[in-house]
């Protein structure tokens, strides 16, 4: 058991097993198979649905529901995988209730959506339980393509490429495959090694050589990368962190949520994992969700999400702020950090300008999740220049970059909205460019 | 207060909700629940002559067809006639009835096509004390293959003949069950009122295959590999059953045979449909195999609310209500013209109704951008299939044209007259020529 008198600071071991155990079981357990037919039927099988036409990925979401209610899971698997390598993490983490089941027509009629979601995560499930796989390699192309980042558009482009024929050397910073899904996604939304499982899964396919411990600018050079590869795909997501700009931010308890959220997954139990008793997050998006459900679960007694702005500007979505305050979170909006209040080096406070008035919240740990930045640095270390937009990689419609055989996606790449499912579309498509681009230059 | 007594051809009952001869009236312990429960009535499970009973199979005996929520839709059984000795059942009957004197108490026979085996048997269940009989003649699996049930039922003759000898061998009322699995249900009733009878009672169940596994390419349900074909029932064959009953109380020869109405009846709403077109009474069997016997108190319950807010006093106040608005199609109003409407603010913009119609009939109806789905008047036929497919109730509706009105599709003025084809020009018998 835990310690019955609050342990002061920040601290491991808040609380009893079976607290760690139900705080960090799945977000939502899946459907059996009788409660997916039932909620399959619902669908409408709407004509040019609008789900469908909400998805980044384009699932044909009609077609792969219809498919679970005849019993028919694993068709309605290859259904979601054509369009989406990764359809079981988005499953877990797609932001439904702004996507899919914000435009399902059972949400206009009766304010239940059906659960587009649950339904995916069930089909991506059996095929996955099964081991089944959809593709096979074409014959092989002889082209080489580098992709820079394992994350969700990095897997998603490897993936499609692999499908072409093409071989692939996918260089990975970290040393686990997986990007965000591994690093960045709250514990409760992909439980028991779902991460890994599902790098495997699509890895699988063969002709993608992971290459862990490599990072752009450090261990590789684009120029060289254009010279040695037929085509480089640009993935690592954004490695930098926005500065808070207020005092004392390098205190002992004033820390970076998407570190901490990766040290908490990488964590074997949480129970290992240190948090304050008291807990203030500086931010509004999904990160500062993750950060102060997470701080909670682990025992935090007082967790309060600080944003700058109102409400309606914060990132996260309706669902991930009700799901905060749920698990006892307190949102504070018009928050503008102006000080962190340290003593003897450690964090027992934080001051915040609300609206010409100071306001102090005393804590122990303080996260700041007020963004991430792309490191251009990597990139333009080289002789060779990639022309950026608004701190992001300039890509076209396709993936296409300034600099010729080099492509973008997902969160360093312009167009995207931090989201999976939208860096495995873009993952994707980049793919289809590539092979279009090769197919070309070799005729 | 409506008031659900019912007689039917004499037998008395509290309510016209009876249980039909089936698994769940072989056996005193059975029907002693069902009456508890509140049923009116009980036609006993079949039984057959004296002597070693039937045997029926040790594998599985129903097969079904389900909805969504696995909601049970149709039911198909393997089942013969009471397996158990005759005279068990007849004591069973007897001790029933004495301790449930105001409940109909209806026994089911089946017995060889002899007049001899009739003979045989009609005193024993009269000893009983039991209210009538109810002749067997449609059971279509098992004792078909033995000349009886559905093999009587579907030789006219026959069913008149024995109708005949049981009328003359008992003083109780006779029931004539059909078989639906014949072309035309007027031959059987016809010949059953011919024969005498007091009643029919109609659908009995329909030869099917409920489904094959797919593994072993058997019918279902299976016996070790092999499957027959059963006999159906449950709410999918109501529609089946409603017309068979209205045509037999629209015939002019059978109009006046007393009629009791099976086929699906699941909710109070099912047995006013089947009272309405021309039953006095309704035998449930599926609805109380799936739910079990306290489903006839939402029937009961249901029946008299709808008869009170209605101002219907008596159950035979309904019968046959809907009779005189059945007709044949060449009678039905060639000027009455209906166009679909969608009420825009129920609409939850599905689409179905216009993958429907522009796909499979008559495109009819428009979408435009914010999925607004519209109807084209000068296309509309109104078949109604939008309003079928559509998910919400009451959004898209049939709107008669005014007389005087234009419709669209063919330009032509509405015309307050009712015509039909018998008249019409195109119709090469018609009975007045056009000019």
């Amino acid at each position: 058991m835990a310690d019955t008198a609050p342990k002061p600071g920040i601290a491991a071991g808040r609380l009893a097993p079976e607290d760690y155990r139900a705080n960090f079981s799945d977000l939502h357990p899946p459907l059996d198979s009788h409660e997916a037919a039932v909620e399959a039927d619902r669908c409408y099988f709407c004509h040019d649905a609008p789900c469908m036409n909400a998805c980044p990925t384009s699932i044909d979401i009609p077609l792969f529901i219809r498919q679970i209610s005849t019993g028919n899971a694993m068709g309605a698997a290859r259904t979601i995988f054509n369009q989406n390598i990764l359809g079981g993490m988005c499953a877990r983490v797609c932001p439904t209730e702004t996507l899919c089941e914000e435009v399902c027509v059972r949400e206009t009629a009766e304010g239940k959506p059906v659960k587009i979601g649950m339904l995916q995560r069930y089909a991506t499930d059996t095929a996955m339980a099964a081991g089944r796989q959809f593709f096979t390699r074409a014959a092989p192309s002889g082209k080489k393509i580098a992709v820079i980042g394992a994350g969700p558009a990095g897997l998603a482009c490897a993936h499609r490429l692999a499908v072409k024929g093409h071989g692939v050397d996918l260089f990975e910073a970290k040393s686990k495959t997986g990007g965000l899904s591994e690093y960045g996604i709250a514990a409760y939304k992909t439980v028991d090694g779902f991460a890994q499982a599902e790098v495997d899964y699509v890895t699988a396919i063969g002709g993608i050589t992971v290459h862990h411990g490599k990072a752009l600018g450090r261990d590789l050079q684009l120029a060289s990368l254009v010279k040695d590869y037929d085509a480089v795909f640009l993935s690592m997501g954004l490695g930098g962190v926005n500065a808070l700009g207020a005092a004392d931010a390098e205190a002992e308890g004033s820390d970076d949520a998407v570190e901490w959220i990766a040290e908490l997954r990488q964590a074997s139990d949480p129970a290992s994992v240190p948090v304050g008793r008291r807990v203030v997050v500086i931010g509004g998006g999904m990160t500062a969700v993750d950060a102060a459900v997470q701080s909670k679960a682990l025992g935090a007694e007082e967790v309060t999400i600080c944003y700058r702005g109102p409400q309606s500007r914060m990132k996260a979505s309706a669902f991930e702020q009700e799901l905060a305050q749920t698990r006892g979170v307190t949102l504070r909006t018009g928050m503008a950090p102006k000080r962190i209040i340290a003593e003897s080096g450690k964090v027992t406070g934080i001051e915040f300008d609300h609206g010409g008035e100071t306001v102090t919240i005393a804590c122990d740990q303080v996260f700041k999740a007020i963004g991430q930045t792309l490191e251009a640095r990597a990139l333009n270390g080289a002789a060779a220049t990639v022309e950026l937009a608004g701190g992001k990689i300039k890509v076209n419609a396709e993936g296409r970059t300034s600099m010729a055989k080099v492509w973008a996606g997902g969160d360093c790449a312009t167009g995207g909205d931090d989201l999976t499912v939208t860096a495995v579309a873009e993952g994707r498509d980049a793919a289809e460019s590539i092979h279009r681009a090769l197919g070309a230059a070799s005729h | 207060m409506a008031n659900l007594a019912s007689n039917f051809v004499g037998i008395k009952s509290p309510n016209p909700f009876w249980l039909a001869s089936a698994p769940p009236t072989d056996k005193e312990y059975n029907v002693r629940r069902a009456y508890e429960a509140g049923w009116g009535g009980v036609v006993w499970k079949t039984l057959g002559e004296d002597g070693p009973p039937v045997v029926n199979v040790n594998g599985p005996r129903y097969g079904a067809i389900w909805g969504a929520d696995r909601r049970l839709l149709g039911l198909n059984n393997i089942e013969l006639i009471t397996d158990r000795p005759l005279e068990v059942n007849l004591r069973e009957i007897k001790a029933v009835k004495r301790d449930y004197p105001d409940r109909a108490l209806v026994v089911s026979l089946m017995v060889p096509c002899q007049e001899e085996a009739w003979k045989a048997i009609l005193p024993l269940v009269e000893e009983t004390g039991a209210d009538g009989i109810e002749l067997n003649f449609g059971c279509p699996h098992g004792m078909a293959e033995r000349g009886m049930g559905s093999a009587v039922g579907q030789v006219p003759e026959y069913i008149e003949m024995v109708t005949r000898w049981c009328k003359a061998n008992t003083r109780m009322p006779v029931i004539v069950k059909l078989t639906p699995n014949i072309t035309n249900i007027l031959y059987p009733a016809e010949a059953a009122k011919r024969g005498g009878a007091d009643a029919v009672s109609l659908i009995n169940t329909i030869n099917s295959i409920t489904g094959v596994n797919l593994d072993n390419f058997a019918p279902e349900p299976t016996i070790d590999g092999k499957g027959t074909h059963g006999g159906y029932c449950g709410p999918a064959v109501k529609p089946i059953a409603l017309n068979m009953v209205a045509e037999i109380a629209r015939n002019s020869e059978t109009a006046d045979l007393p009629i009791s109405g099976i086929g699906g009846v699941t909710t109070w709403r099912d047995a006013a449909e089947f009272l309405s077109l021309g039953a006095q009474n309704v035998q449930v069997c599926t609805a109380a195999m799936t739910y079990g016997f306290k489903i006839v108190q939402e029937m009961i319950a249901g029946l008299e609310n709808w008869m009170d807010e209605k101002g219907h006093t008596s159950v035979a106040s309904i019968v046959g209500r809907a009779v005189p608005n059945v007709t044949d199609w060449q009678y039905l109003n060639l000027n009455y013209i209906t166009k679909a409407h969608i009420d825009q603010d129920a609409c939850i913009k599905c689409g179905r109704c216009y993958a429907a119609c522009e796909d499979t009939s008559h495109q009819a109806i428009a979408m435009s951008d914010g999925r607004v789905f519209e109807v084209k008047e000068e296309e509309c036929v109104a078949c109604n299939l939008c309003v079928d497919v559509c998910p919400v109730e009451g959004c898209i509706t049939m709107v008669q044209l005014e007389a005087g009105a234009i419709d669209r599709r063919t330009g032509k003025t509405v015309d307050p007259e009712y015509t039909n084809w018998t008249t019409h020009p195109n119709n090469p018998m018609a009975k007045v020529a056009a000019e």
